[in-house]
């Protein structure tokens, strides 16, 4: 959208799918750290994160999407109590 | 309701015309919570719609900010929309009001209009439409029947008009011309159709192949150049009520403009008034101009956007202009009317003196001698160059 008189009337999004394309990992406070040698697989944490941020690869939880993680900490929270493989660690650090 | 023609006349109630214009024009979704005195209107088109008259889809919601926010689902959809309301209804539309014309729906509104409570009041002023002024939806202004009937069609055409694409709001006196019976010419079905022609939303959301969001959020990368966008659709929007009205003209003989003037332009005084009202000034106009009096009479028809170059033209040379609003702005300084007049004629040359007179509000009556006493006061303004009182309640 770089040429404002070809802004779509209206704020109409002409297209779907482009919360792609919107990275809202810049608002991010704490930064969610995994400790892969903890983490069991159960994927509580993919089912649970309300961004979809939580990357996964042959049904393993293998890292985070940081362009659209926003630092909620929910994953850290509904890691089991046994496991807890996911810490919020200060992005400023 | 069976409606009988004599030589393509018929004799009409505002309501009953407003309705048989929707029943003609055939929109697609019709959402509707009616209200006094728009009331009728929804009635009679419901029964257009249960003898199978029109193929529309009357949806009846639970309140006019249900019935404002179907109009925008159904319009975002692609359909086509009316509606109509009075008052209180329209007040309670506020909220979504901005949400269609910033998604720059082209809805269809007849505001009946009445006035706003408290007190509680069912009759005629101008406070609910003058309140949604600056919602961004275009304006109307009708003095009669007829013009009601007539605007409402051409609205069809300057709402969904490419260059313009924002929602419209015809507004005519409650009771005064909604309930009152004149003599009105009224168009084939055919000459009514081929007029406002088929509409093709360009964006729609049931166009799965295409998916698209609409009413989206926009923060301040944006949200800006959004309405910036609007605002210069609503100021482009007064070329094509021209462009609409010439070709309606053509086709059917009745001319509209931006606004009419009667016997202003020898005028020195000038009375500017909005709908119903404008019909009895016009009778102190021939009066006073019997007894010699150079008067003369500005009504505005579109209101929003304001066309102020052109109404400052025709009112630069007066001496001396009363201009009455049928609504108070509550802000001390007179009605929304006179400050748009007064702010408008501020670039003239020869300022002509402006003053503010608020009548008949609640539907209190406005005779033809309290226009014939405005203009006398024009009168010894324009005399003595001096303004004693610059605005004032009339009709008390």
């Amino acid at each position: 959208m770089a040429d404002k008189k070809e802004m779509p009337i209206g704020g109409v999004i002409p297209e779907g799918g482009t919360a792609h394309g919107y990275s809202t990992g810049g608002w991010r406070k704490l930064r969610p750290v995994l400790n892969k040698e903890k983490c069991t697989n159960c994927l509580i944490c993919w089912v649970m994160c309300p961004d979809s941020a939580i990357i996964t690869e042959d049904g393993k939880m293998i890292g985070f999407d940081l362009e659209h993680c926003k630092g909620c900490g929910i994953c850290a929270m509904e890691c089991p109590d046994k496991v807890k493989a996911i810490k919020m660690e200060e992005e400023a650090d | 309701m069976a409606i009988t023609m004599t030589k393509g006349q018929a004799g009409l109630t505002g309501n009953s015309a407003i309705a048989y214009a929707m029943k003609q024009i055939n929109p697609d979704v019709c959402p509707a919570y009616p209200i006094t005195p728009s009331t009728a209107v929804i009635e009679e088109f419901a029964s257009y719609v249960a003898d199978g008259d029109v193929t529309t889809e009357l949806i009846t919601v639970e309140s006019e900010h249900s019935a404002m926010s179907a109009c925008i689902g159904a319009s975002a959809a692609g359909a086509r929309v009316m509606t109509a309301t009075s008052s209180q209804g329209l007040a309670l539309m506020w909220e979504m009001l901005y949400i269609a014309s910033g998604m720059r729906l082209p809805i269809i509104l007849t505001d009946v209009n009445r006035a706003l409570s408290a007190p509680i009041n069912i009759h005629c002023d101008h406070s609910d439409s003058m309140g949604a002024r600056d919602s961004g939806w275009i304006q109307l202004y009708s003095e009669t029947v007829q013009e009601a009937y007539d605007n409402l069609i051409q609205a069809v055409r300057i709402a969904e008009d490419e260059n313009v694409q924002l929602p419209i709001m015809v507004c005519l006196d409650g009771f005064i011309t909604s309930h009152a019976i004149e003599n009105i010419t009224l168009l084939s079905d055919a000459e009514v159709q081929g007029f406002v022609g088929e509409y093709n939303a360009k964006t729609t959301l049931l166009d799965t192949d295409h998916p698209v969001t609409m009413g989206a959020m926009s923060l301040p990368d944006n949200y800006i150049d959004f309405k910036h966008q609007q605002s210069e659709a609503m100021a482009r929007s007064k070329d094509t009520v021209l462009k609409v009205a010439e070709d309606f003209g053509k086709r059917f003989g009745r001319k509209y403009g931006l606004f009419e003037t009667y016997r202003l332009e020898d005028a020195d005084l000038a009375i500017v008034i909005l709908n119903s009202a404008a019909g009895t000034t016009k009778v102190a106009v021939d009066e006073l101009r019997k007894k010699g009096l150079k008067v003369g009479l500005l009504r505005p028809r579109l209101f929003r956007p304001f066309p102020f170059k052109e109404l400052a033209e025709a009112l630069k040379d007066k001496k001396a202009i009363a201009v009455l609003d049928r609504a108070d702005s509550m802000n001390g300084f007179g009605g929304p009317l006179f400050n748009e007049f007064r702010s408008a004629l501020y670039d003239a040359e020869k300022r002509p003196k402006v003053v503010s007179r608020i009548y008949g509000l609640g539907g209190r009556d406005y005779k033809v001698k309290d226009a014939v006493a405005v203009f006398e006061e024009l009168k010894t303004i324009a005399e003595t160059g001096r303004v004693d009182t610059l605005q004032k309640y009339i009709t008390l």
